[in-house]
């Protein structure tokens, strides 16, 4: 069985909490004791409905204000698929939170009110979607009861949401009719919207295709530990542990280690110490390297036929997470995979506006929550994939010095000139 | 369909795995608190996978309430001893005495928060900049939105709305001296994927977790062991004999029994699957006094 890891976004009250619950409803994954607590927090409620959206309410000061702030984590399965669904909070002000929910998901599902259509939320979510490379993008149009199930209504949302999908780089979009509250189209055909022809979320979610996702051209392995037991038996033993972020490695491979550039071959795959011909991402194994190259936790094992960019003047695009604001000329460490060097901010290009994708040049600084372009110079070389190529290796974050905070999130693009 | 597919388990496996060498890579003076539950076996098959034919690069650390199971510390003790690893216990009893706390009475009580002292002593006695622990963000809503890499300060306190932004599979564990990171390599799994992964790996476990004639204490129509000195029993308490098994392994006072017959790992995975009760409902007492009991706890320093 495989996993499917998708983060849902919406505006306040579009339903997505009542959206999460019914999933986890319906598909029974809500056990007795959970029912009873909800049951009881609803009660203390002034409707005193049962309010499916308590299960996704985690932290007490949320539930006293009754939003999400905070990523939350659920799990549930199927027969068909195993699921963690990531649920971001959708308030501009909790951008960083969604990006941080969006970077590890396969699937996106963006929650419209039909009777509002698409807004600014829409497109921003849409936008950070869009930037983390999110392979699905699921459109839900949600309270379809509010708007007595109409056909047009749902289209005229599908074409406006289409222009905006045109301007950026989404994936494969797919539009939903559904109401959460009423449970049509989340895991049974809605019998109110027969002219829907498509199938309902939850089966669309347990078949939607994802053996394309993974990059498995470009092998990548960034050494995280080195294994050297000591021992009188295994003297010589000298395994290079991490996870194979992309791509596959077979024994015999001619492999390159960055950035110092040195070449040797694989001589051995193991993983416990058994033994494997070839492993694939995202494996997590122990490489063993034909010639006695100098090898160390941040170094990067790449197949020497596809080699990464390396460089230390890097094009990203930025996602600024911190309430201290970034500035051209500051200084942070840059963490991408396990390796880590200093940086300085060379300039920042444009900020990009996140409800109308509108570049601003000329900017002096980013604050909380800013998507920007920008260039940084680092001290040692970086070896990085383009993003939209490579999710795990062109992704990174910045560290403020002082307070060790991560501060931003960058989607590396290109080598700078 | 391409070939070149993880199961999910192996997917789990090899994210729990990553998380570990991070700690390694990451950290001066690591450990992995050890409990004798099935969560934190588990963490310590991984942790064999993760670095054998090395050594651990940690200790396991265990905090004995005073209040186990004698089933659970045989076998810590008998797995620490086999895989040649080194094993650090510390007492609740120990800090009862020394710092003259007050321990909880009445009905319930249990020593869960006193353990937090412990801990936090331990932690300083041996300068822990890591604890790998083995909570799961199925058990509990505040834990479903933990952080794998939890910064704590130096009272190991949790704090929900500055924790770190957790991006790909990078894991920031730079740290001020002084403060420490839990750190969660099962985080995504579920009580199931546990028990299945047990099964896959052929996972040995101490006794209790499987269905066994016992002496109990009913309850408010919960099964507790029976243990002097720990439970004190009531009038209404009543004493019967059932056939258990215990589906965590905490402390016994705040532990209740299932009654069940399943005396092998399939038969207690097709129990747990069909089972309505989450796990920490049907068998963790503690949680159940408020809604946000275990937030609380967390900003305290607990696990
Ligand atoms: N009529 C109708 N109301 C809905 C639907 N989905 C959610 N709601 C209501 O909209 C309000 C906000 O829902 P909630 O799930 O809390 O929104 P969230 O802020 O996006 O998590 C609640 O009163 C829900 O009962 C729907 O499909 N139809």
């Amino acid at each position: 069985m495989d996993l499917l890891r998708f983060i849902t976004a919406g505006s306040v009250d579009d339903g997505k909490s009542t959206l999460i619950g019914r999933l986890l409803y319906d598909s029974k994954s809500i056990l007795a004791d959970q029912m009873e607590a909800i049951e009881r927090a609803s009660k203390s409620r002034d409707d005193g409905e049962i309010d499916l959206a308590l299960l996704t309410d985690g932290l007490r000061s949320e539930r006293e204000q009754g939003i999400t702030i905070d990523v939350a984590y659920r799990y549930f399965q199927t027969t068909k698929r195993k699921f963690i669904i990531v649920d971001a909070p959708g308030h501009i002000q909790y951008t960083r939170n969604m990006v941080t929910g969006a970077s590890n998901c396969q699937l996106a599902v963006v929650l419209v009110d039909a009777r509002h259509g698409v807004v600014e939320q829409t497109r921003r979510h849409s936008l950070i979607a869009s930037m983390l490379g999110i392979p699905h993008l699921v459109v839900a149009i949600n309270k379809m009861d509010l708007v007595d199930y109409s056909q047009d209504v749902f289209s005229n949302i599908c074409i406006h949401y289409n222009e905006l999908a045109q301007k950026l780089d989404v994936g494969e979009v797919t539009y939903i009719p559904l109401s959460a509250l009423n449970g049509d189209n989340v895991v049974e055909k809605s019998a109110n919207m027969p002219w829907y022809e498509g199938e309902p979320l939850l089966s669309y979610l347990e078949t939607v295709e994802l053996d394309h996702d993974e990059n498995l051209t470009d092998a990548r392995f960034p050494v995280q530990y080195v294994i050297r037991p000591q021992t009188a038996e295994l003297h010589d033993y000298r395994g290079y542990a991490g996870k194979i972020t992309s791509g596959i490695f077979r024994k015999g491979d001619s492999v390159t280690v960055l950035p110092t550039g040195e070449t040797s071959t694989i001589d051995a795959i193991e993983m416990a110490e058994t033994h494997f011909d070839e492993a694939f991402a995202p494996m997590s194994v122990v490489l063993h390297l034909a010639d006695d190259v100098d090898v160390s936790r941040g170094n990067l094992i790449v197949k020497s036929e596809s080699l990464p960019i390396v460089s230390q003047n890097v094009e990203a695009m930025l996602c600024w997470m911190d309430s201290k604001p970034l500035k051209a000329g500051n200084k942070y460490t840059l963490q991408h995979g396990t390796f880590r060097t200093r940086c300085a901010v060379r300039d920042i290009v444009y900020q990009l506006n996140v409800n109308t994708y509108e570049e601003k040049e000329d900017v002096e600084s980013l604050k909380l929550n800013d998507i920007a372009r920008i260039v940084l110079k680092t001290a040692k070389p970086v070896s990085f994939d383009p993003y939209d190529k490579n999710r795990v290796n062109g992704g990174a974050i910045l560290i403020d010095e002082t307070s060790n905070v991560t501060v931003g999130a960058l989607m590396l693009q290109k080598e700078a000139v | 369909m391409s070939t070149y597919k993880l199961d999910y388990l192996d997917q789990l496996e090899s994210e729990a795995i990553h998380i570990m060498r991070e700690v390694a890579g990451q950290f001066e003076r690591p450990a992995l608190l050890f409990s004798g539950g099935k969560d934190s076996i588990t963490l310590v098959h991984l942790a064999l996978k993760a670095f054998r034919p090395g050594k651990f690069p940690f200790p396991l650390v265990h905090i004995d309430t005073g209040h186990n199971f004698q089933e659970a510390l045989d076998f810590r003790d008998w797995l620490a001893e086999s895989l040649g690893e080194k094993l650090i216990v510390r007492y609740v009893e120990d800090t009862i005495r020394e710092k003259k706390l007050k321990e909880p009475t009445g009905r319930n009580a249990s020593r869960n928060a006193l353990q937090t002292f412990t801990l936090l002593d331990t932690i300083e006695e041996f300068e822990f900049d890591a604890c790998i622990g083995g909570a799961r963000r199925d058990e509990e809503k505040a834990r479903a939105k933990e952080r794998v890499f939890s910064v704590r300060d130096e009272f190991g306190s949790w704090d929900p709305k500055l924790q770190r932004p957790e991006l790909w599979n990078i894991y920031n564990g730079k740290i001020h001296k002084g403060e420490n990171v839990r750190v969660f390599p099962i985080s995504n799994w579920t009580e199931l994927d546990v028990w299945n992964y047990i099964k896959r790996e052929n996972i040995a476990l101490p006794s209790i977790y499987f269905a066994h004639e016992r002496e109990l204490i009913l309850r408010d129509g919960k099964l507790l062991a029976t243990a002097k000195g720990v439970i004190q029993t009531e009038e209404t308490d009543q004493l019967v004999t059932r056939k258990v098994r215990f589906r965590t392994v905490g402390d016994i006072s705040c532990t209740a029994a299932v009654e069940s017959d399943a005396d092998t790992l399939e038969a207690a995975i097709a129990e747990i699957q069909a089972t309505r009760i989450s796990e920490r409902g049907e068998t963790r007492i503690d949680d159940q006094v408020s809604e946000a009991a275990m937030e609380d706890r967390k900003k305290g320093g607990y696990f």
